[in-house]
Parts: C-alpha cells; sequence; structure tokens
C-alpha cells in the first residue's frame, strides 16, 4: 500500500462524515432559502427571494443580537482584561496554572446550568429580595436585557480570559523593565507596551466570544424571558413552531452571511491596526 | 487588583455554589434553605424520564466521542503527510464546522435529514421484501451521534494536530531508518505520543456532546436528552429537583475536564 492510498483511506470517514453531515445540510439551507412555503409545512421547490424580503419581518431578533452581542463582547473583555493581566504578570507563577484552570472550567461546563443558576439569583427570591431587605424595593432584573448581558458575561467570560491571558503571558517582561527603568510611569509603560502586544489575545478574545454570541440561544431563552430575543430564538421558532422552514432557511444564510462578514470586516481591521503599529515600531 | 481577581472568581463560582447548596436543601421551596438533606438526590435519581434522559445522553456522548476520536485522529494523521488542495479542502471544513453557529448545525442536520430521509423511505420500501414492515429512516439517536460526531471529529484534529505538530520529526524519520514499517512506526513511536491528546479529545468531545443542548434540540427526535428534559423542566419552574440533576452534571464535566487537563499538561511535558 502506498503512503498516498493510505492517506486517502485515512482521510475517507472523516471526509465522508463532513459530506453527509455538513455539506449537504448546509447546502439544503441554502437551497430552500430561495424556495416558498408549502401548506404542509415542508417547502415547495423555487427560486424565489420572496423570503428574503420578507427578512425585516424579523428586524427586531436581528437588532437584538447585533446590539447584545458586541455590547456583551465587549463588557467581556474590560472584565477580562483586568483579571487576565493579574494572571499573566502579578500572579504568583506557582499558582497561575491553576488559578487560569479555575477561570477557564467553567467555560466548558453545561451551559444550561450555569444560565439556570442565572435564574435563581436574578429571579424574584434571590438578589432582588436581597435588595428589598436592605430598603431598596420593587428592583425587576430577570427577563430585562440586563440579565441577559449578565447571562453573557458569565457564560463567555473564560473564553474572552483564555486569548489575552496568553498574549500577556508571551510578553517578554524585559520590555517591562526597561521601560521603567527609561523612567516611565507604570500607567505610560501599561499604554505603550502592554496594551499594543496583547492586541492579538484581544482580538482573539472578541472574535471568539462574538461569533459564539451571534447563534446564542439559551442564554435569551432563560433570562429573556420571550422579551429579549436573539436571531438564534426566531430560528427556533421559525423551524420547531411554526414550521416555516423556506423563511427559516432565509434567516439562518442570513445570519451567517452577517456573521462572515462581520468577522472579515473586523480581521481587516485588526490587521490594519497590527500593520499602522509596526510602522510606528519601524520609525 | 488582588481583590478585584477575587471578585470575579466570586462571580464566576458563586452562581455554581448556590445551585449546589440549594440542592441539599430539605424544604420543598426552591428559594429557602431548610435544613440539610439529600432527598433531592434520592427524588432525581429514581425519576424515571431523568434516568431515561440520562442514559440517552450517555449513550449519545460516548458514541460520538468515541467515534470523532477515531475518525478524527486518523484524518489529523493523514493530514500530517499531504499538502495541496486536499488539505486546504480539509482546513476549510474543520474552519467552517467549528465558526458555524450550532444552531444553524442543527437547523441544516434537521432539515437536511428529514429531505433525504423523505426521498430515501419509499425507496426502501420499494425494493423490501414483502411481508415484512420495511424500516424507517427517522430522526433520534443515530441522528444525533451524527451530527454531534461531525462537530466533535473538527475539534479532535484540532487537538490532535497541535500534538502532531509539537512532535520531533526526527523520531520516525530514526524509526523507519531502523526498518520499521510505517504501520509499525506509528503504532510504537506516534500513537504512544499522541496518545494523551487523543484520550483529552475523546474527554473534551464526551463533555461537550453531554451538555450540548442546542444541536440536541432539533435533531434528537422523539429523544430526550439530559439538557432538553432539564430545559423543558426550567420552562415549567425552578423545583430543588433541578439544582441537584444540575449539580450532578456540573460535577462529571468537572471531573472529565480535569483529567482532560491533567492529560494534556502530562503529555506536553514529556514530549519536551
Amino acid at each position: 500500500m502506498t503512503q498516498r492510498t493510505r492517506n486517502w483511506l485515512l482521510l475517507a470517514p472523516a471526509g465522508t462524515w463532513f459530506l453527509v453531515m455538513l455539506i449537504v445540510p448546509l447546502s439544503v439551507v441554502f437551497i430552500f432559502s430561495f424556495g416558498e412555503r408549502a401548506p404542509s409545512g415542508g417547502v415547495v421547490p423555487a427560486f424565489t427571494f420572496e423570503q428574503y424580503a420578507n427578512l425585516p419581518a424579523r428586524w427586531t431578533a436581528f437588532k437584538n443580537t447585533m446590539t447584545l452581542a458586541p455590547v456583551g463582547t465587549l463588557s467581556a473583555l474590560v472584565i477580562a482584561y483586568p483579571l487576565a493581566y493579574f494572571l499573566a504578570i502579578k500572579a504568583n507563577p506557582k499558582w497561575k496554572t491553576i488559578l487560569l484552570v479555575l477561570v477557564i472550567v467553567p467555560f466548558w461546563t453545561s451551559i444550561l446550568i450555569r444560565s439556570y443558576a442565572w435564574i435563581f439569583l436574578l429571579g424574584g427570591r434571590g438578589i432582588p429580595a436581597l435588595l428589598d431587605f436592605v430598603g431598596i424595593e420593587g428592583v425587576r432584573l430577570i427577563n430585562t436585557p440586563f440579565a441577559v448581558l449578565v447571562g453573557i458575561i458569565y457564560g463567555y467570560l473564560p473564553l474572552m480570559v483564555f486569548p489575552i491571558f496568553v498574549s500577556l503571558d508571551k510578553l517578554d517582561k524585559r520590555l517591562l523593565e526597561a521601560s521603567s527603568d527609561l523612567g516611565a510611569k507604570p500607567w505610560r509603560t501599561f499604554v505603550q507596551i502592554t496594551l499594543p502586544l496583547s492586541i492579538p489575545g484581544i482580538a482573539t478574545g472578541c472574535m471568539l466570544v462574538f461569533i459564539l454570541l451571534m447563534g446564542e440561544y439559551l442564554i435569551p431563552a432563560l433570562l429573556g424571558g420571550g422579551k429579549v430575543f436573539f436571531v438564534g430564538n426566531a430560528l427556533v421558532d421559525l423551524f420547531l413552531q411554526s414550521r416555516n422552514w423556506a423563511y427559516g432557511s432565509a434567516v439562518a444564510v442570513t445570519l451567517v452571511v452577517v456573521m462572515l462578514i462581520t468577522v472579515t470586516v473586523y480581521m481587516r481591521l485588526i490587521s490594519r491596526l497590527g500593520a499602522s503599529r509596526e510602522d510606528v515600531s519601524i520609525m | 487588583m488582588r481583590l478585584y481577581t477575587i471578585c470575579v472568581y466570586l462571580f464566576l463560582y458563586i452562581p455554581i455554589g448556590v445551585i449546589a447548596l440549594f440542592s441539599f436543601n430539605a424544604g420543598r421551596h426552591a428559594s429557602q434553605l431548610q435544613g440539610f438533606s439529600t432527598k433531592w438526590y434520592g427524588k432525581a435519581l429514581n425519576n424515571p424520564f431523568v434516568m431515561d434522559a440520562l442514559e440517552t445522553s450517555l449513550m449519545v456522548a460516548f458514541a460520538s466521542a468515541l467515534c470523532a476520536s477515531v475518525f478524527g485522529t486518523m484524518a489529523a494523521v493523514a493530514l500530517q503527510g499531504i499538502k495541496g488542495p486536499v488539505r486546504a479542502v480539509f482546513d476549510l471544513l474543520i474552519y467552517v464546522a467549528v465558526m458555524i453557529p450550532g444552531i444553524v448545525i442543527g437547523i441544516a442536520t434537521l432539515i437536511g435529514l428529514v429531505t433525504v430521509f423523505d426521498q430515501l423511505n419509499p425507496l426502501i420500501a420499494a425494493i423490501w421484501p414483502g411481508g415484512f414492515e420495511p424500516p424507517k429512516l427517522r430522526m433520534g439517536m443515530g441522528s444525533l451521534i451524527a451530527a454531534h460526531t461531525m462537530f466533535l471529529m473538527a475539534l479532535v484534529v484540532i487537538i490532535v494536530r497541535a500534538r502532531l505538530a509539537g512532535m520531533d520529526r526526527a523520531l520516525t524519520e530514526a524509526s523507519s531508518d531502523l526498518y520499521a514499517t510505517p504501520m509499525g512506526t506509528f503504532r510504537q513511536v506516534t500513537l504512544p505520543m499522541i496518545f494523551p491528546a487523543i484520550l483529552a479529545g475523546f474527554l473534551l468531545s464526551f463533555t461537550f456532546s453531554f451538555d450540548d443542548f442546542i444541536i440536541a434540540f432539533f435533531v434528537a427526535g422523539s429523544e430526550t436528552t439530559l439538557p432538553i428534559y432539564v430545559f423543558s423542566s426550567i420552562r415549567r419552574g425552578v423545583t430543588p429537583e433541578i439544582n441537584a440533576i444540575g449539580t450532578m452534571v456540573l460535577g462529571v464535566s468537572l471531573l472529565m475536564l480535569i483529567t482532560a487537563q491533567l492529560l494534556l499538561q502530562r503529555g506536553g511535558k514529556k514530549s519536551r
């Protein structure tokens, strides 16, 4: 058996699987998005842009997603950065790994159970009851955009911390010493050295969190109580309740396209930012 | 700074802690602590719906993690040795599998498979010998395992490939210089070195599949996995029983994750 045939044999199961379970299904979604709704709930083959023309009907879902996803990403960044900074630069090296693992582990546990925990905490008998006890009355937290935001930050904070930690950990600590030896104040060292060098980590973290948030369903479903809904919630409604496959497919395709465009633009911006910084450093 | 760090850790762990604490609550009400008891655990474990869902989840997680580890490792090893368009295509597929939101994977699998099944079922019925009930393809455990395997395969390829890339090439070259067959080299040199990564990939895949809600929500058909059960119970209201189930689920995931982490670290040290 030549090496060539062996490689083909090794790739065959994975290749077939990707073909049947990824390429075919995604193509079906794409094709159906140009179809028409069948009275029985399926799709009548057609070539029409009717479904896409109808997209504004779900405008609120897109608007909520495109507002809360960036806001959630930025909030997670603001909270994650100091933590990553502490872990990478200030923490005792002996404890570093264990502390990092403690941040990441929650990400790999059930997001369902973790969001459920917040129903518990934000619900009537949780934090509002505590606030009531200290004299602040009538606070309603659950089923508000705030609750969804808290859920988002809680769910995705670990994913933001990790890449930032990696980029700060790689940073040559002698640069920081050199900067302070040359008389720079700590703040200036941070702004001119630490922050710029951690941009790749920030970029990766933001992208990961943003991508996942675009397709989020559980957090708004559990903490938004039907009032704050994302595209994901619209999709569940279209496919599992009203069984409008053609329109649902158009919404799904739009979601993926919007995601791809955002990520591409974002990558361009980041690489331009990186390029201009190099220009500065050459000067 | 230190205070801030402590606050973030509290933020991360208090909600989990509260769930665990209330799962031992003796009282009926979910939000008032009334003494210690493990009765909710007993109740959850004696609930036939919970046990059914748990069984389904465990079977799906085991089967898809196993398929993903085997096929993913095979692909990663093959991809190591090739360049050109085939590799580019696989890189793209892996990228797409990881990038596409889980909800879109769920939807695509649902309508893709239902459409294919609708075409195939009359065909099978037509060629099936008379007198027997022809088998009917439908959404269920099979489709769920297939969908999870697809996504997890991409994950295993990424993990195993990272391990392979960190491996010293001289070792495999030395092995073949000493007249080992390619299979012998793989079994005696490559496999032992990437094994921790494969096992870690398996454990991460198992955890992911076990915890997955959104893909299962679309493709599980009439089957109920544990996350689907928990989701529908939450919609009916918060009960101490869910706290107990949640605590157990978190406990199992934590155990798996810590093992995976240790494996990845040990594997990393050994190769250096």
